[in-house]
């Protein structure tokens, strides 16, 4: 029964070091890929566009949404505190520097990363990647690379536009519903947000989350099973694990950036 | 090909969307646009305590904001803080009086630096000193004082 | 070896070839020869590995031990480059006909001559236009790959992989799920680009009648082995039970129709135990 136990376990560590090679090696050969893409930004627009353009409305919605919830709770939490002035500040502090890079990135995840794997899982089953190989085609460079740099250039963009309309969000039920005075709600913003330790800040984290999403979601596919039920089960995990890397990820940075101040 | 068109516009779109968020971001929500906009001049003030400000809080005059603190610095000569003001250009008419105190915004906000303008026809200039300053007002000190001087005349009261 | 079959002829030998995956012994020990200009045939059942000899000569696969040389290459101890560079002389026609889903038939004839040649555009439509007249499906040039039936996508895939004008095609299981008129129009197709092209066609295949009708030379494949070998004419003719049995399709022979299983009678009667 121990002997067992241990058994699987030194057989599943195994495994999980294996496929941490293999992403690694994948994310090596994707990156030097990268620099057969940029001789043809054709291709890097395609997936701007599926990555990009088609994230963009979840993003928006739901960076409304959540920047309009942060400008009813601040302004209940702060009033107690005769601090509504201050709301401003706490709305676009708040989306900046966090809500903005961590939940632009899950939603990017479960939009545009599922979709990726799921993509290049069936490219796989279908044996596209393998037909293009013997038609002396690299799929790593020709699939792989310009949809990791989609990724990657896509998610800062995406974070930018969340936290932007989050802020206005959050002004038009501070001052339009509840009555903060505008100016005051952009002085003290302006007053307190730093441009270097906040929005540069905040623009790393998101290209962070990007190339870790996208690297995930690639990878994930490429390495999946090429049936429907490998397909499906990769794309679950790529969701599963970019939350994770996502959030863990936004501890450490965090505790890089603002640690100290 | 208009497929693809429709899809290089719509590319160029949300990539210009994505920079005009972060423009908007660096310019109308951060600070960025109050220190590169305009040339500033500096000019020092020394507090016997300068309390809890930090460099980049603001330097404000009749509530208005004007400038930042851009250094902090103990003299160990005369055991008094050296701060350093930068002051808008376009503020260039502060008097030679001028008074420079620490003030706290609200309760629990932040300090800032408040300077009330004097009487006197000459301004002051790059690398200028503010001579008349007040002090930070130390929270613990206040309330020390305070509860010192009940104290006292609760045992006044008593005596008489 | 074979008599019929010269190696000085041939454009691909693989010798003594042996591959394992996992503990099962897919080839063990196999000698071929694809000869130049012919359509050399490798039957079997199912699950003998025939993609996986296609995908070892394609040198997408490493075997574990033997060689395989194509034009005197062997195609194992290429540097990258070169195998790049032979690739775009090899065709390969895969099962499900392997198109881009993204791309249309247009698209997807003119990707290889786009990714691999600098022509102008006016040149690549005319090419293309070419390929997909040879194959019948001219007219179906701005299909997607999921609106063509099967049938349609192997020919439109067949036209892309002859767009680079290679020396040889490989064929993975051409025929199957195929109804009659499109196995016939496969068959004429393979045929006719064979000779008008003079390639060297290597074909994958467990359907007897079409394979034998245009195969110059037969190896059939059981268990890893090379169990049979010849002219079409002298595979019918195999004293091989095994080999007979496949080529008329026989329910039982050397393969047998049950799984291994312990005696009927005894199974019937063993008490009623629940599994």
């Amino acid at each position: 029964m121990m002997i067992e136990f241990l058994q699987t376990l030194g057989k599943n560590t195994r495994a999980s070091f294996t496929k941490l090679g293999r992403a690694t090696f994948f994310l090596i050969q994707t990156v030097s890929g990268t620099a057969s893409v940029l001789p043809r930004p054709r291709l890097l627009l395609k997936q701007m566009y599926s990555v990009g353009v088609l994230s963009f409305l979840i993003i928006t919605i739901s960076g409304l949404f959540v920047g309009m919830v942060l400008g009813l709770q601040g302004y209940y939490t702060l009033s107690d505190f005769g601090a509504e002035e201050t709301l401003g500040v706490m709305v676009a502090a708040s989306l900046v520097r966090e809500l903005g890079p961590v939940v632009s990135a899950l939603l990017f995840a479960g939009r545009a990363g599922s979709a990726l794997t799921a993509e290049i899982g069936l490219m796989k089953a279908t044996e596209q990647l393998s037909g293009m190989e013997m038609m002396a085609v690299d799929p790593i460079k020709r699939i792989i690379s310009p949809r990791f740099l989609a990724g990657l250039l896509s998610m800062p963009l995406l974070a930018a536009l969340f936290s932007a309309v989050g802020i206005i969000g959050g002004q038009l039920v501070g001052s339009g519903l509840l009555g903060v005075d505008e100016g005051a709600y952009w002085s003290q913003m302006q007053a307190n947000i730093d441009f270097q330790d906040d929005i540069i800040n905040g623009v790393l984290k998101s290209l962070v989350f990007g190339f870790v999403t996208s690297w995930i979601a690639l990878f994930e596919g490429y390495d999946s099973v090429p049936t429907s039920e490998g397909v499906s089960r990769a794309t679950t995990r790529t969701v599963v694990n970019s939350a994770f890397s996502i959030l863990g990820l936004d501890f450490i940075l965090t505790a890089l950036m603002f640690g100290d101040d | 090909m208009q497929h693809t068109n429709t899809q290089d516009t719509l590319v160029g779109l949300f990539v210009a969307a994505g920079i005009a968020g972060l423009f908007f971001l660096s310019m109308q929500v951060s600070n960025l646009s109050s220190f590169t906009e305009h040339d500033s001049y500096t000019i020092t003030a020394r507090f016997e305590n300068s309390g809890g400000l930090k460099v980049k809080s603001p330097v404000s005059a009749a509530g208005v904001k004007i400038g930042q603190v851009t250094g902090i610095r103990f003299d160990p000569k005369t055991y008094q803080s050296v701060v350093s003001l930068s002051i808008d250009v376009q503020y260039n008419n502060l008097p030679e009086d001028t008074t420079a105190s620490i003030f706290t915004a609200g309760l629990l906000g932040e300090q800032y630096v408040s300077l009330e303008p004097g009487g006197s026809d000459d301004f002051l200039k790059n690398g200028g000193n503010i001579e008349i300053t007040q002090s930070a007002i130390i929270l613990e000190k206040a309330i020390g004082q305070f509860l010192f001087k009940s104290a006292e005349e609760k045992a006044e009261g008593k005596k008489k | 070896m074979d008599k019929s079959v010269s190696p000085q002829n041939s454009l691909v030998s693989v010798r003594h070839l042996t591959f394992t995956r996992g503990d099962t012994k897919i080839f063990d020990d196999i000698s071929m020869e694809f000869e130049r200009g012919k359509i050399t045939a490798i039957m079997g059942p199912s699950g003998t590995g025939k993609t996986t000899l296609l995908k070892l000569i394609g040198g997408q696969l490493f075997p574990n031990q033997g060689i395989i040389n194509i034009d005197n290459k062997n195609v194992h101890q290429l540097r990258r480059a070169d195998l790049y560079s032979l690739r775009k002389r090899m065709g390969m026609l895969f099962q499900s006909g392997a198109l881009l889903t993204d791309m249309n038939v247009y698209d997807n004839v003119a990707f290889p001559l786009r990714e691999h040649t600098h022509l102008p555009e006016s040149m690549i439509r005319t090419l293309v236009l070419m390929k997909l007249q040879a194959v019948g499906l001219r007219g179906a040039r701005n299909l997607m790959p999921n609106e063509l039936s099967g049938g349609m996508a192997r020919r439109v895939a067949l036209a892309r992989a002859i767009a680079l004008d290679p020396m040889m095609i490989m064929y993975d299981e051409p025929f199957t799920g195929q109804d009659p008129i499109s196995k016939g129009a496969l068959v004429h197709l393979i045929k006719s680009l064979n000779n008008t092209l003079g390639l060297t066609s290597i074909m994958v295949s467990h359907d007897v009648q079409e394979t034998t009708a245009i195969a110059d030379y037969i190896y059939v494949i059981s268990g890893g082995k090379i169990v049979g070998q010849g002219t079409p004419q002298e595979i019918k003719q195999s004293t091989s039970e095994w080999v007979q049995q496949f080529m008329t399709g026989a329910a039982d022979g050397p393969v047998h129709f049950h799984y291994p299983a312990k005696d009927y009678v005894d199974d019937l009667l063993s008490s009623g135990k629940r599994y």
